[in-house]
């Protein structure tokens, strides 16, 4: 048996996902830009995604761009709104526990000569109101602060980002990098008060190669790449279609947001439960975070060997995250937790298909690894 | 903090005894767009509508929303407060906060439907003046020219509080003018003479021609895009496809090449008046604009207008070109209508098109064909798509 407890750095397809790219790479594989019936038929399937992925975010069609992803939307973001609206200000806000491809692009343009801010977080990893309201000022052109942490699973007051705009009466665009959110809690773009959002296929059992950026109608961003028509001149280049078809076939398999926040967050008090049957063990994950993530610590053991010892037991889970191997988490070092907590910090990340034995497995092995592993 | 999202109605004000017809057609209009957002209640009082969302419907989408909605002059976001002016105060100060650090001046402005309120409407305002200016220290009031005006609404059951309003799209509630059929080839102008109708009450179906092989079914993609650009605001709309290849080879094989396209518009027009009369609609529109291209000058005009048995409405008549894109812009139908797709009316233009015909000139060359069996075969063959 295999417990893939890792499901914050990817899931594994569903076959909604799979069936409906099959049908796109067999039945509609023609160039959407084309004016044959051919190109037709694949410009329907490309709607057809959009509209899919449109009513996820109570959204209008023609404000979803779809992406190479997660990474892809979050540049597009930064580099693209930085450009556009140089002119109307020099300030940008980020918080200091995103996601690498926020924070990289940000000191990019720390070193063109933007103005950035990385807000500090409390100890529950989320944002400070007051610092907030404070680092927005008039000068600001973006503000960007993700949904949830994907190391920690903590859930930033989004809300709040429109207030301190509004507030410092900015021109400032709102975006939230929701790639950790999306499909788990709802996201009303007009509700959460944003103008730009990034979300990834791969999390949510679709396929690599996609994500999505959503654009309100009528703000001002420029374009990472220069080419076609396609996607109106904001992502040129021939739609990434049978990736885009699984990524519409994993949204449209989403079982109700509600009902499967129930059922995974008994999963996770399952398993926190159980570990506390483990000695030293400590909880990373701060109160309010989303059950599909819970990051703990074995005080004293090095996560990294913890996650060989798994590993090797078919237990897959991962160490702060997995985007930054080798380096002392940013994140947990902005939670101001003890070294030795944060070196034995593992990731255990849950699905929808999840299930108790995966747990008890990963609960059994981590007992041995207290008893073989040397430390 | 209860949030609702208030509603004045434009010209709807003014239709004494036929208001409430107008307002019906309005809110029922205003449901349909919120099908998808959750459950809303409304609740009408003097001319405003107010919208209360039920549950977790999503009254922020909703606000987005009116924006599209024809027949709504403004209409702002409130919370609502207790009827006691120390929840007025403090539901005004919580609700505005940001608003206010926005900006440096305001005013606030009291309206009391309700005369049992202890408080006169200057006495009201005066309290919450006042109250704001102890909590926000970088505000003053500026009577006559205030960034923000607070609007303090002293109603039967609730009180209502709000900033500055949101301008509507104004306008008329479709359907309340009645019905009529809009003639779209997929240029720039046909959506914008339909999105003024729409704006007027009216509400749309549209009729299309459709000559393949010579026009491509992009093209008539194209206008099914075109269409629900329009659709966002008029709602609803009917196509009807006809194809129409058989007259126009009949127009090029048979007619003078400088008359082609009068020929070609005057059995289009005789077609749409068919369908439209068929479907209820009450008059035709065209994106026509004079003298904008040949068969838009006013004897082409006269020419094709002879054979219409309907009211032929031409919203953009007197409009320039460019104004006329300015609005395909704002309504996001301008970079859909110049993709490149050959459509009916550039399908065998002629090179010297005639800009002064004759109606008799017309008649002699339309009377060497038989068109009426081309023009029941093209009827029988249309094809509808509900565009939404």
């Amino acid at each position: 048996m295999q417990a893939y407890l890792d499901n914050s750095a990817t899931t594994s397809v569903c076959d909604e996902a799979i069936k409906r790219m099959n049908r796109t790479m067999t039945e509609c594989w023609g160039n959407p830009s084309s004016l044959h019936a051919a190109g037709l038929l694949a410009a329907k399937e490309f709607d057809s995604c959009t509209a899919a992925a449109a009513k996820m975010l109570s959204c209008e069609p023609e404000e979803i761009f779809f992406t190479s992803g997660g990474t892809e939307s979050n540049n597009t973001v930064l580099f693209g709104v930085a450009k556009a609206m140089k002119k109307q200000g020099n300030r940008i806000v980020v918080s200091a526990v995103e996601h690498s491809s926020i924070i990289q692009p940000a000191r990019q343009l720390q070193n063109q000569g933007f103005d950035v801010i990385f807000l500090p977080v409390g100890k529950d990893g989320v944002i400070d109101r007051d610092a907030l309201f404070e680092a927005v000022n008039k000068d600001t052109v973006l503000v960007s602060v993700m949904t949830v942490n994907n190391e920690t699973g903590s859930i930033q007051p989004v809300e709040l980002l429109k207030k301190a705009v509004r507030r410092a009466a900015a021109p400032a665009l709102i975006h939230t990098d929701a790639v950790q959110a999306f499909g788990k809690i709802p996201l009303k773009v007009n509700a959460l008060g944003v103008d730009l959002l990034s979300a990834s296929s791969h999390k949510i059992h679709g396929p690599k190669g996609a994500g999505l950026l959503y654009i309100r109608s009528g703000c001002k961003i420029a374009p990472l790449l220069y080419g076609g028509e396609q996607q109106q001149r904001i992502r040129p280049g021939t739609e990434a279609l049978p990736a885009i078809s699984g990524f519409a076939g994993a949204i449209q398999a989403l079982p109700d947001i509600n009902e499967e926040f129930k059922a995974v967050s008994s999963l996770r008090n399952y398993f926190l439960t159980e570990l506390k049957s483990i000695e030293n063990s400590v909880v990373v994950s701060p109160e309010n975070s989303l059950p599909y993530i819970a990051n703990v610590s074995i005080s004293g053991m090095r996560s990294e060997t913890v996650l060989n010892f798994l590993s090797e037991r078919g237990v897959f889970v991962s160490t702060g995250s997995a985007c930054s191997k080798g380096h002392r988490s940013h994140v947990l070092e902005a939670l101001d937790l003890p070294p030795k907590v944060i070196d034995g910090a593992i990731r255990v990340s849950f699905s929808r298909f999840t299930t108790k034995e995966e747990i008890d497995l990963l609960i059994s092995s981590l007992r041995d690894a207290q008893k073989y592993i040397r430390h | 903090m209860k949030e609702i999202i208030l509603i004045k109605d434009g010209e709807i004000a003014l239709k004494g005894l036929n208001r409430s017809t107008f307002e019906d057609k309005m809110i029922k209009n205003i449901r349909w767009r919120l099908s998808d957002l959750g459950e809303f209640e409304f609740v009408r009082s003097q001319s405003t509508v107010n919208i209360f969302p039920v549950g977790d419907a999503d009254i922020a989408g909703a606000a987005e929303r009116m924006k599209y909605v024809f027949g709504i002059a403004g209409f702002s976001r409130a919370a609502v407060a207790e009827k006691n002016i120390e929840d007025i105060q403090r539901v005004a100060a919580e609700y505005l906060e940001d608003e206010l650090y926005g900006v440096k001046t305001f005013k606030v402005e009291a309206k009391r439907s309700d005369k049992k309120f202890p408080l006169t409407s200057p006495e009201i305002s005066r309290e919450v003046g006042g109250y704001l200016l102890s909590k926000f220290h970088h505000l003053t009031v500026d009577v006559h020219n205030p960034e923000t005006v607070i609007t303090v609404e002293v109603r039967e059951k609730y009180v209502f509080i709000r900033g500055n309003q949101i301008k509507g799209a104004g306008g008329l509630p479709v359907g309340s003018a009645g019905k009529a059929a809009l003639m779209v080839s997929g240029g720039i102008d046909s959506p914008v003479a339909g999105w003024m109708m729409a704006k007027r009450g009216v509400q749309l179906n549209a009729i299309h021609f459709a000559s393949p092989p010579y026009t491509s079914v992009n093209a008539e993609m194209k206008v099914h895009k075109l269409l629900k650009a329009v659709a966002k605001y008029s709602g609803r709309i009917r196509l009807t496809v006809v194809g129409f290849t058989e007259i126009q080879e009949a127009i090029k094989d048979n007619c003078p090449e400088e008359l082609f396209t009068l020929i070609m518009r005057r059995m289009m027009m005789r077609i749409a008046c068919r369908i439209a009369e068929r479907d209820g609609c009450g008059a035709l529109i065209t994106g026509e604009s004079l003298g904008q291209v040949a068969s838009q000058t006013m004897q082409a005009l006269a020419c094709t207008n002879m054979v219409a048995d309907l009211p032929v409405f031409r919203p953009l008549i007197g409009m320039d070109k460019n104004e006329i894109i300015n609005i395909s812009r704002k309504i996001g139908t301008f970079e859909t209508s110049i993709l490149p797709y050959e459509d009916c009316c550039t399908v065998f233009t002629p090179k010297h098109p005639r800009t002064r015909p004759t109606p008799d000139l017309i008649e002699q060359a339309e009377a060497l064909v038989e068109w009426n069996e081309m023009i029941e075969k093209a009827i029988d063959g249309v094809k509808n798509i509900t565009i939404s």
